[in-house]
């Protein structure tokens, strides 16, 4: 058990979108240094709760801290400051097409911080050799695959050296190769750094590699948060489905009788 | 019917009243930047812009000027013929192009041309969740993204506003010479003399509002678009449909006004 301030702090979140219930009294908090990978179906409000942590939406009902602060309460200015300190990786990369890998890359120091030309580059050089990706500087997104773009993205999100870093389905789309080289990298990277990450995913043997801490989301709620460990002997019906991967099961059942409800 | 017609009116004070959002919040995140100490909008993102707005539309708007210009003069002239005062088509052409055609051809050229591209490039964007990104890295992304298209358009408007209306004279001049005998000389000196100093400044200031028309509505399509390529496409319809009636719309609006102090 992590008795240290947590870092982000969920606190009974209710997010609606019209009718739509996405997160029904979601509680979670984050500690320092945790790798927590966020599970659960696909369309299950999982994106939606880094995209609350970083002040882009703000919930119905409940707060999101991070560290004292009140982000769903933050004006425009302290939460563009905020956000300097933490780092997303999209799902499709979501690198701008028509600037160049250095240009991505030195998009946020040019926009915000104060560094020479001569640092910029330092900079630049540095976080394309964490990732791997040196000697594309002047490739267009476009002329990179999809794992290397992810790369690229990831060290986008290092620029500004961010204390948080918020990964959306780092392996979707990525052959079993690639993704696990992804792994490895936030794994090393948050160990390098002492960066925090949460990471949102529903590939299991990803989940399994990358987490220090999991949690378990279903039906807008967090129905299981613990260690790797107690997730793999875990006794809950939906969480044992979930990581087996079996068709029968809670999850399978509660998919049917919701699409039954919304075809009526 | 009711219904229908309290649906439209609902939905248009909405987009009314989020293009007046668009347009405050832009200018509040510029001045937050000034603030810091920085440019208000990204320098280079600007002279691209202006670049592509103003140097890549002037030949299309000079283009479309010239032969609307050429076109007007022949077809008036040949009526003013009959009554003997086809040396009117100098003024007719040159009043008509500075305070009323020019802005208007100009706004309509540049809706297609550039508005259209606007609204699909940040509906792109927003498609690609790359605006989203943008914020996430707590940059601003209406200064970031609109501000430098905002300004590009509404400077270089004007600019284009008036190369419409030279061209539009060098055709009529070049149609009147050949087929009314008005010689450069004489037609050269009927528009300067026609021609006052209001209606020059009229023309630039509706050029410069048609300008900021076209490029708040264009950008506030492409950032609200939803749904995939589709959306991006119909955006972009709207976008080019709803500018070029606005800009139509404000003219026909600004011209009874006028029309009216003036007597």
């Amino acid at each position: 058990m992590n008795t240290a301030t947590p870092l982000v702090q969920l606190i009974d979140i209710v997010l609606k979108f019209g009718d739509d219930v996405v997160l029904d009294g979601v509680n979670l908090a984050v500690h320092p240094r945790d790798r927590l990978v966020i599970m659960g179906q696909s369309g299950g409000g999982k994106s939606t709760m880094l995209r609350l942590i970083l002040g882009l939406l703000k919930p119905s009902r409940g707060e999101v801290r991070y560290k004292h602060l009140r982000v769903n309460r933050l004006s425009r200015g302290k939460l563009n400051l905020l956000r300097t300190r933490m780092g997303m990786v999209y799902q499709y990369s979501a690198l701008i097409s028509s600037l160049t890998v250095r240009e991505n890359l030195a998009l946020p120091v040019e926009e915000l911080g104060r560094k020479s030309r001569k640092e910029l580059d330092r900079m630049i050089e540095e976080k394309l050799d964490i990732v791997g990706m040196s000697g594309t500087e002047d490739k267009l997104p476009s002329e990179l695959s999809g794992g290397m773009r992810k790369r690229v993205s990831l060290a986008r999100a290092l620029m500004m050296e961010p204390e948080l870093i918020l990964f959306d389905e780092p392996s979707a789309g990525l052959d079993p190769v690639i993704s696990s080289v992804i792994d490895e990298l936030i794994i090393n990277l948050t160990e390098q750094t002492d960066a925090t990450s949460i990471i949102v995913t529903h590939e299991m043997e990803s989940a399994f590699r990358i987490a220090t801490r999991m949690a378990m989301l279903f039906q807008g709620k967090i129905i299981q948060e613990g260690t790797p460990e107690a997730f793999r002997t875990s006794r809950n019906p939906v969480v044992r489905q979930f990581v087996t991967g079996e068709v029968e099961g809670p999850i399978t059942e509660a998919t049917i009788h919701h699409h039954a409800d919304h075809t009526e | 019917m009711l219904y229908q017609i309290g649906f439209y009116t609902r939905a248009t004070l909405i987009h009314i009243g989020s293009i007046v959002w668009l347009f405050l919040n832009t200018i509040e995140e510029m001045v937050a930047n000034i603030r810091r100490g920085r440019w208000p909008f990204r320098l280079a993102a600007f002279f691209a812009q202006t670049d592509r707005t103003g140097v890549g539309s002037v030949p299309l708007v000079m283009l479309v000027s010239f032969f609307l210009g050429l076109t007007m003069a022949l077809l008036t002239g040949y009526q003013l013929q009959k009554f003997g005062t086809e040396r009117l088509v100098p003024t007719l052409i040159a009043i008509s192009f500075t305070r009323e055609l020019g802005p208007l051809l100009t706004g309509i050229v540049l809706a297609a041309r550039i508005g259209a591209a606007f609204t699909a490039e940040l509906g792109t964007m927003q498609v690609s969740e790359e605006v989203e990104a943008i914020e996430a890295m707590g940059i601003g992304p209406l200064r970031f993204l609109v501000a430098p298209r905002l300004l590009a358009i509404t400077l270089l408007m004007p600019c284009l506003s008036v190369v419409s209306c030279v061209a539009a004279l060098v055709g009529s001049g070049l149609i009147s010479w050949v087929t009314l005998n008005l010689v450069p000389a004489f037609y050269y000196d009927a528009v300067l003399t026609s021609l006052y100093v209001s209606d020059i400044i009229i023309g630039l200031f509706k050029a410069m509002f048609f300008g900021l028309l076209i490029g708040l509505i264009a950008c506030y399509k492409g950032l609200s678009v939803r749904g995939g390529a589709e959306g991006v496409g119909a955006s972009t319809t709207d976008s080019v449909v709803i500018a070029i009636s606005t800009v139509i719309g404000f003219d026909t609006m600004f011209n009874l006004m006028v029309t009216k102090a003036t007597g």
